[in-house]
């Protein structure tokens, strides 16, 4: 049985509705990993407002995935707190519920259903019961056809519907899972990495979609590529060896002399 | 008839859009429309021409064809788990002889005073036992009603504990596999011992009648035949649907990348035991079906070989496809009667090379081949049908879905 912080059950996770009174969605509070003695996160503290758009900067082997593994349920912390909005806890939760509840991933290596068409793939990523007589029975209805199609033409694969996902191409399959996360419909984006393998036009198209989201949905960004980090960030966050090193603007991450050392410094250098 | 199974084919893995689904309703109907018409034929034959006439099918034929049809069953039930979710079950056999157990319990009790020992209330190997009454659970057996309940309980239940400790503890691969192996080796040992209460070695045997029916006749004979006929059109039936709903999508999207269905929302080790579930108890309901037309259960049919050779028919028949399981099941229980009247001690050494022969040079099976076996038959008529068939997109798609096909092999 899953309960939220207060102990009162939850039965759906579906119907989960995070507490964001404070204004914040996202509860990442002290929390290491370690994988071997090696420490992945540190002590990491980091707080989403309710319908930001928030980038996380780094460099390889930050912890920026596995701070998203920690969220998404995939990996679970040694110690800290991790929750969804105010109440839910989610560390009481696994991969499934998280998702159901609202809190949507899209991975670092592109990963969709190879196998199913590129339409079969929004469909089974639409937000609804998961459970299995649903499934058995259920029938696309008119408004989840149109919302199909509608992603279809956003993450630009229409021609495409029919083709088995693994043909597509490296930016096309990012797009893919762009286009999964928004059937969902969650609160919460994780976005690994989204525009690697995308040409310059595509890039800038995602950038547009996620900016477009913030408001509606917390949008949390993880990207190496600075130029598009800058078109469209409002607050960047950067992790080094497991914490944060500093949160601001862009201008204020820049001038700050401890991130010019570790991190932009080696990039301009 | 012909066309509309190499139609589906091709566009099988990804069947989407209309086109796919039209085409798989077809192949449905093709899949049932020949079965049920063999097995017309077969009655026929049987019935109305005499023995000598060269179109005369023998009782012993008839129960022959009725076992081959229930390991199509059997082949059913595997490539639901194996070739649909990739649960490679290597202990099916528990299952099927579940199944048989249940049925043998049932034809036991039909027996009444007729045994050996001519005991009114207790089977022969009891009897001989010298015990004075049945254990608790043989309580029931003797009706019908409890004999088709146990037939998907048994199985059912087993699946299902099996299924919760092995997927909810996040099992899978050859860990499950050996598992799967260990369970019915498991089951063998146990009703090998006479204390079990199952007849022990010589297990359950000697049947006169199957609901007032004698089993000895030839008219029970056909009818268990037409009825084992009857059985799997519909539970092919079943499994088409299962496979062409979105379970079935989910349950291929849990094959192909179990932990990325997780983030989408959905619960895999759900998916699992629901469908390892509906495969055992499908299985079950081969065992009951197959026991009469035999006149016998033992231990012997939880041999693990047998399980494996149960993943074979699949492999041969095509993994992946429906019809290709049926096609595996009876084109390789037809080699085995065959091989084994000439040299059964080799059979093992030609299933194994079969197997390695099928995994290297048809790792779609016979059903992958059929397409393009069917494009050559076809001839010159193929182009001409295409373009009827298909809107300017789907041309466009079954291109690329061919190449699709052609890497993923
Ligand atoms: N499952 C694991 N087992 C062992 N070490 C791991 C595991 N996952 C991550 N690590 C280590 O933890 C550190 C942080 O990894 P993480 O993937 O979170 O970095 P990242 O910031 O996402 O880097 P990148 O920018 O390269 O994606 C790395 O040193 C990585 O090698
Ligand atoms: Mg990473």
């Amino acid at each position: 049985m899953i309960v939220d912080k207060t102990g009162t059950p939850i039965t759906e996770t579906e119907n989960i509705q995070p507490d964001t009174r404070h204004g914040v969605i996202l509860y990442v509070e002290d929390v290491s990993v370690s994988f071997d003695g090696f420490k992945a996160l540190n002590d990491m503290n980091l707080y989403i407002n309710d319908g930001e758009l928030r980038c996380l900067i780094g460099a390889n082997g930050a912890g920026k995935t596995t701070l998203m593994d920690v969220i998404t349920g995939k990996t679970r912390p040694d110690t800290g707190k991790v929750s969804f909005g105010q109440q839910v806890d989610l560390l009481q939760l696994d991969e499934a519920e998280i998702a159901n509840a609202g809190i949507g991933r899209k991975f670092q290596k592109p990963t969709v259903f190879e196998q199913l068409s590129v339409f079969e793939n929004i469909e089974l990523s639409l937000k609804g019961n998961k459970g299995i007589w649903a499934s058995l029975f259920h029938k696309l209805n008119g408004e989840q056809n149109d919302r199909i199609a509608e992603i279809l033409h956003t993450i630009n694969l229409i021609q495409e519907r029919n083709y088995p996902a693994g043909r597509l191409s490296h930016g096309q399959k990012q797009w893919l899972e762009i286009g999964m996360l928004l059937a969902a419909k969650p609160r919460v984006l994780l976005v690994d990495e989204p525009v690697a393998g995308m040409t310059g036009q595509e890039t800038e198209r995602t950038a547009e979609l996620l900016t477009s989201l913030a408001g509606e949905h917390s949008v949390v960004v993880v990207e190496h590529d600075m130029a598009f980090v800058r078109s469209i960030a409002r607050t960047v966050t950067v992790l080094h060896q497991g914490s944060v090193l500093a949160e601001g603007t862009m201008s204020e991450i820049q001038s700050n002399p401890e991130v010019i050392q570790v991190y932009l410094g080696e990039e301009q250098g | 008839m012909t066309s509309s199974i190499s139609t589906n084919s091709s566009t099988k893995e990804t069947s989407t859009g209309l086109m796919a689904k039209l085409s798989g309703l077809r192949n449905l109907h093709v899949v049932i429309g020949i079965l049920l018409l063999a097995t017309f034929y077969v009655s026929v034959c049987n019935l109305a021409f005499a023995e000598g006439s060269a179109l005369h099918v023998s009782d012993y034929t008839v129960s022959l064809f009725g076992k081959y049809l229930c390991y199509a069953l059997l082949a059913l039930a595997v490539d639901l788990v194996w070739g649909y979710c990739g649960i490679l079950s290597l202990g099916h056999g528990a299952f099927f002889t579940l199944g048989g157990y249940a049925m043998g319990m049932y034809l036991m009790r039909q027996i009444g005073d007729r045994g050996v020992y001519g005991n009114p209330d207790l089977p022969d190997f009891m009897v001989f036992l010298n015990w004075t009454e049945m254990p608790w659970y043989w309580a029931g057996s003797d009706s019908v009603l409890w004999m088709v309940a146990m037939v998907f309980i048994g199985p059912g239940i087993l699946a299902y504990v099996f299924g919760m400790l092995a997927f909810r503890s996040r099992v899978s691969g050859v860990y499950l596999s050996i598992m799967t192996q260990a369970v019915t080796y498991a089951l063998m040992l146990a009703f090998f011992r006479n204390e079990m209460g199952f007849g022990g070695n010589n297990g359950l045997t000697d049947f006169k009648e199957i609901m007032g029916f004698s089993l000895q006749s030839p008219s029970t004979k056909l009818g268990l035949f037409i009825i084992t006929a009857l059985v799997l059109a519909v539970a092919y039936v079943v499994c088409h649907y299962i496979v062409n709903s979105k379970m079935g999508r989910v349950v291929t999207a849990i094959r192909d990348a179990e932990n990325r269905v997780r983030f989408v929302g959905y619960k895999p080790e759900d998916y699992k035991v629901w469908i390892y579930v509906v495969s055992a108890m499908i299985a079950g309901l081969a065992g009951a079906l197959y026991v009469p037309q035999v006149g016998i259960i033992n231990p012997g049919e939880f041999s693990p070989l047998n399980s494996i050779e149960m993943v074979i028919w699949v492999a041969v028949g095509g993994r992946n496809s429906l019809y290709g399981a049926l096609i595996g099941a009876i084109v390789v229980s037809y080699a085995k009667t065959r091989f084994t009247a000439i040299m059964p001690e080799a059979w093992l050494f030609a299933l194994g090379g079969l197997f390695v022969l099928v995994t290297l040079l048809l790792p779609k099976g016979i059903a992958g081949m059929l397409p393009g076996i069917m494009d050559k038959l076809k001839g010159k008529n193929a182009p001409e049908e295409e373009a009827t068939a298909s809107e300017p997109s789907a041309t466009d798609n079954s291109a690329t879905e061919n190449k699709g096909s052609e890497v993923k092999s």
